[in-house]
């Protein structure tokens, strides 16, 4: 008789061990191994969490000596009506749109050119994606030079082919720019990852369903919209999850090309919380803002993530 | 017996010695912002660690990131640092959350006395609350913002021909705000040399404390006030004034009329890096710096001159430097005072001032050849006699950081009205302060 993995396993534990185990459970045994995630889980997410959520119904500034007032709703009443806020949560969504829609545009179509045979498929691919292994500190410096008005190599490319003075128009100075200016590095950085997602949904596809349709006449347009898009959508779906979620968190891009601004036109909502939770110290402030931050992503992500689940069913 | 006893008391006074010896010499960490003057004080401490025995290790964090890096280094108690060069603003916070230690007890106890610097420096640097002498740092680094330029464009016949041509007037240092944006203009768009240059360069950074700093040089000479009654908090008519609303008005058509295309969040480096490249005539920075621009081989030597912040309706210059502090939470004090003690003397002030610091030591300042000892010196003795500084409040991150907002929104994009920048940044600190219950 053959020993399976389980009797290897059986025979390979120390009799002390095996002898303690013994008299335990099967219940007691997944507890074992499951606690200790468990205990890290509560520690390193939940208690913050509820710290966090105590943290926010008081006046609490983590660089002061001073007695901690209990101040109910106030922190929440202060941001949910600062007008300040609301500009940067309206910058946030700009980005957040802007982002989404170009990078599933632009990385559907590079993974559908992709994903055709030609000579040279893998060196293109390697090439494409080579911007999402870059550091986004890195990035982000590099396109300031490259945004820069009087040597930067993006105002001479918009010049050559407009005819303007490329130190006539700054990407990251001009509040009608600069949010585009932001959106343009992002998609540039991530589309890549978009398109490999794709790429997996398009081969994934088998290929009898188009032998299928070219029997039945169907012609390359009406094969796209009725195989192409249906079965490629629950990635596509994936992909906008991904890239929502770390966009609605973006900081470090942003920091390094523009700072917040000009002005506060480029402040995301991430950099704003950054600002009142570590420059600012207002700590019970910005538990408020980071719990409402937090209940937005969460709610937002709950409903479409069932949203997913439903078209992956269909 | 005699012998015995006498080999006996050589030993254990040899013991005590080396035990003594092993005790003092420390290793100590010095910490202050990456800056020229900060590789002047890494020669000058080499002096202490040839008298004291201990030595030194410096951690030098870089501007835009100083004073949130030693904040939260001080905010968590931390012992990176035995002793802080920390900003003039920083003393409120230092002094009542307990990270500086007092040092009263040890200035009397070693006859340090803060009549020896220069009062607007102990006043600055040194003491809270304001003006109480309570002192949490030892004046180390006097500095202002001031200006320098281009001295061999400025003598030119054809530039300054031309300038007659334009104003009416000599091209030479200029003696009032308005003097300042005129000449700035002049040169904005000018083509020098086959090369297109520009006007000044000057501070509109927007993360840290740039704009905040490039705007208080123009407030300041328009008499800006940060309250009506000093120590009251009352600041509605005094930080939004009508003379405020001008100067920030004015700062905003210096930054839309005579800098260069894309410096819309500038400070320090980007100044400099302005000037050295010749792209500007005229260029804002702290006097540390300057220094190191008259030793520049490009653009410094018999190429640059240096004035004092103009003034308009007052002399005024925006305050910069630090004083020296022991942090509290250090295992090291003694030997952080016993540094202190060091940098006190009249001469390591001397040296400290020949090495590129800026010393706030009255023996330096007051000796009359100081004026004459560098190219600056005069500029810098008459910049300090008129410079105000920032809200050096506990709560000052969040006084500042309104500031930022407000003026980079109003200046560089373009929001609202001067007006309308100050009103609310009256409102934003009133409300700190409210939260600070003081209000």
């Amino acid at each position: 008789m053959t020993d399976t993995p389980l009797t290897k396993a059986a025979k390979a534990t120390p009799p002390g061990v095996a002898r303690k185990i013994k008299g335990l459970s099967d219940r007691a045994i997944a507890w074992i191994f499951v606690g200790p995630t468990l205990f890290l889980l509560l520690a390193i997410n939940i208690f913050p969490l509820i710290w966090t959520i105590r943290l926010s119904f008081t006046d609490f500034k983590a660089n002061r000596n001073r007695e901690v007032e209990w101040i109910g709703l106030r922190n929440y009443e202060r941001i949910l009506t600062d007008s300040d806020i609301w500009l940067n949560m309206q910058a946030t969504a700009h980005f957040l749109f802007w982002t989404i829609f170009f990078q599933v545009l632009i990385g559907f179509t590079l993974a559908y050119l992709i994903n055709k045979k030609f000579k040279g498929n893998d060196l293109w691919t390697t090439i494409i994606v080579l911007p999402m292994m870059l550091s986004p500190a890195v990035v982000g410096n590099f396109w300031k030079f490259l945004y820069q008005p009087q040597i930067g190599l993006f105002n001479y490319i918009v010049g050559f082919f407009t005819g303007k003075d490329p130190s006539s128009f700054e990407m990251l100075g001009s509040v009608q720019l600069a949010p585009w200016s932001i959106v343009i590095v992002d998609t540039w950085m991530w589309t890549p990852f978009v398109m490999l997602i794709c790429l997996a949904g398009l081969r994934s596809i088998p290929d009898y369903i188009y032998e299928a349709a070219e029997v039945d006449r169907a012609s390359k347009l009406r094969q796209f919209f009725t195989i192409t898009i249906p079965m490629i959508l629950p990635f596509l779906m994936l992909a906008v999850l991904f890239r929502g979620i770390e966009n609605f968190k973006m900081f470090d891009l942003v920091v390094q090309l523009t700072g917040g601004g000009p002005g506060s036109t480029t402040e995301l909502t991430s950099i704003n919380l950054k600002r009142e939770a570590f420059e600012k110290w207002r700590t019970g402030y910005a538990s408020a803002y980071a719990i409402i931050l937090f209940v937005t992503v969460f709610g937002l992500a709950s409903i479409y993530v069932k949203a997913l689940n439903n078209v992956k069913e269909r | 017996m005699r012998h015995f006893k006498l080999a006996s008391a050589s030993v254990i006074s040899m013991c005590a010695a080396l035990s003594a010896g092993t005790a003092q010499a420390e290793d100590l960490t010095l910490c202050w912002a990456a800056w020229d003057p900060a590789n002047a004080l890494v020669e000058l401490s080499k002096d202490f660690e040839a008298q004291s025995g201990h030595s030194m290790s410096f951690e030098f964090i870089p501007w835009p990131n100083f004073a949130d890096r030693m904040l939260n280094e001080l905010n968590s108690g931390g012992k990176l640092c035995d002793l802080l060069i920390g900003d003039s603003q920083w003393i409120g916070g230092g002094a009542e959350n307990g990270h500086y230690v007092k040092l009263n007890d040890f200035f009397d106890a070693e006859g340090i006395s803060m009549s020896d610097f220069a009062d607007a420096t102990v006043y600055a640097y040194s003491t809270w609350p304001k003006g109480t002498p309570n002192y949490y740092a030892l004046p180390a680094m006097g500095d202002a913002n001031g200006w320098f330029y281009r001295k061999d464009w400025f003598a030119r016949d054809d530039i300054k021909a031309a300038f007659m041509d334009a104003t009416g007037r000599e091209l030479a240092e200029p003696k009032s705000q308005k003097e300042l944006l005129e000449i700035a203009q002049f040169f904005q768009g000018r083509e020098i040399d086959g090369k297109t240059v520009y006007g000044a360069s000057i501070f509109t950074e927007r993360g840290s404390e740039g704009i905040t700093m490039g705007v208080t040089s123009a407030l300041y000479p328009w008499g800006f006030k940060y309250e009506n009654t000093p120590g009251s908090y009352d600041m509605d008519g005094a930080v939004n004034s009508a003379e405020a609303v001008e100067a920030l008005e004015f700062y905003k058509e210096f930054y839309k009329t005579a800098t260069p295309p894309g410096y819309t969040n500038s400070y320090m480096g980007e100044s400099l890096d302005a000037f050295k490249s010749g792209q500007v005539a005229m260029a804002m920075n702290w006097f540390a710096f300057f220094p190191g621009l008259y030793a520049d081989p490009n653009t410094g030597g018999d190429k640059i001159d240096f004035f004092v912040n103009p003034p308009q309706n007052v002399a005024g210059s925006t305050l910069g430097g630090q004083g020296i502090s022991v942090v509290s939470y250090s295992d090291k004090q003694e030997g952080a005072l016993e540094y202190i003690k060091w940098f006190a003397q009249p001469d390591v002030q001397a040296k400290w001032w020949s090495l590129g610091g800026y010393s706030a030591h009255n023996s330096v300042l007051n000796d009359p050849g100081f004026v004459d000892s560098a190219p600056f010196a005069g500029d810098f003795l008459e910049a300090m006699g008129s410079v105000q500084d920032f809200w050096q409040e506990p709560a000052y991150a969040e006084l500042l950081l309104a500031m930022q907002k407000r003026l980079h929104d109003y200046v560089v994009a373009d929001q609202g009205t001067a007006q309308e920048a100050l009103d609310k940044l009256v409102e934003d600190w009133t409300e700190v302060f409210e939260d600070e219950g003081k209000l």
